[in-house]
């Protein structure tokens, strides 16, 4: 039945958007973590998103939602003279993340409103499937 | 089944098969309205409805031993890409609103449809009973 297809569509879509979200969370969490050297420093993560088949049958090729992973932006880093500062390399710098807060902003409104849709659709096929069982009655 | 009860059905069942399917693929979009190079599908509904109902597509069986064909119809509408309205620079073309109208309509049709089987099924009972 297709409409159990939509449990695992959506379920999928819902964890890459929480992934999304906690990704988020740790970036936003991040942005003030002063590094001493550029790799030490931490880099604004984002997960990479793929449509995922979710059947093989026929025409009904449903897709769901894969994570292929997560990736540090290669943005350059803020590079701060702060000589006094206990974590300043030799030269007397410091270094910021590359976490944008206004871009994480946007993402996290648009990663929570994705879940929300897909909570919703989830429910109206629950919905559908326990209107359709009590067919006749 | 008597053959009384499929013809007091009709279509109906038909059409439920085809909003399911139509619900999975419109979930699909919904789900995919962050993915990268996702293309939106939805099916055809008017031609898919149209292969339901009609029985020209069915295979005609002149002998006993012929096996019946119900065509192409319901099992396997044709599944189309939409043309999408303000396409998206990472090549997707879901537009989560509409999407979200589609699937809400598509879910309002298959209610519709069982409340029509139900009243059917009513019928019969009635029928049944004479009461």
């Amino acid at each position: 039945m297709s409409l159990f297809n939509i449990f695992n569509i959506s379920g999928s879509a819902m964890s890459a958007e929480s992934l999304r979200l906690n990704t988020t969370a740790s970036n936003l969490a991040n942005a003030q973590s002063i590094g001493s050297s550029e790799a030490t420093t931490y880099h604004a993560r984002s997960p990479v998103f793929a449509a995922m088949m979710q059947s093989m049958q026929g025409d009904d090729a449903s897709f769901g939602v894969e994570v292929k992973g997560v990736v540090e932006s290669t943005a350059p880093l803020e590079k701060r003279y702060q000589p006094e500062h206990p974590m300043a390399d030799k030269e007397g710098y410091v270094f910021l993340p590359n976490v944008n807060t206004v871009d994480e902003m946007a993402n996290m409104i648009s990663a929570s409103r994705a879940y929300q849709s897909n909570v919703e659709v989830l429910n109206t096929s629950k919905q559908l499937m326990m209107a359709t069982l009590r067919l006749g009655q | 089944m008597p053959n009384f009860i499929d013809k007091a059905v009709g279509n109906l069942p038909g059409h439920l098969s085809v909003y399911g399917k139509r619900s999975s693929l419109l979930a699909s979009n919904i789900a995919n309205a962050n993915t990268p190079g996702y293309k939106a599908r939805d099916i055809d509904f008017r031609a898919a409805l149209a292969q339901a109902g009609g029985e020209q597509m069915a295979l005609k069986t002149t002998r006993g031993n012929h096996i019946a064909n119900s065509g192409p119809g319901l099992s396997s509408p044709e599944v189309l890409y939409r043309t999408p309205l303000q396409p998206s620079l990472d090549g997707n073309t879901v537009d989560s609103q509409q999407e979200k109208a589609r699937f809400t309509e598509n879910a309002i049709r298959y209610q519709s449809t069982l409340t029509f089987l139900n009243g059917k099924f009513k019928g019969l009972k009635l029928a049944i009973k004479g009461e």
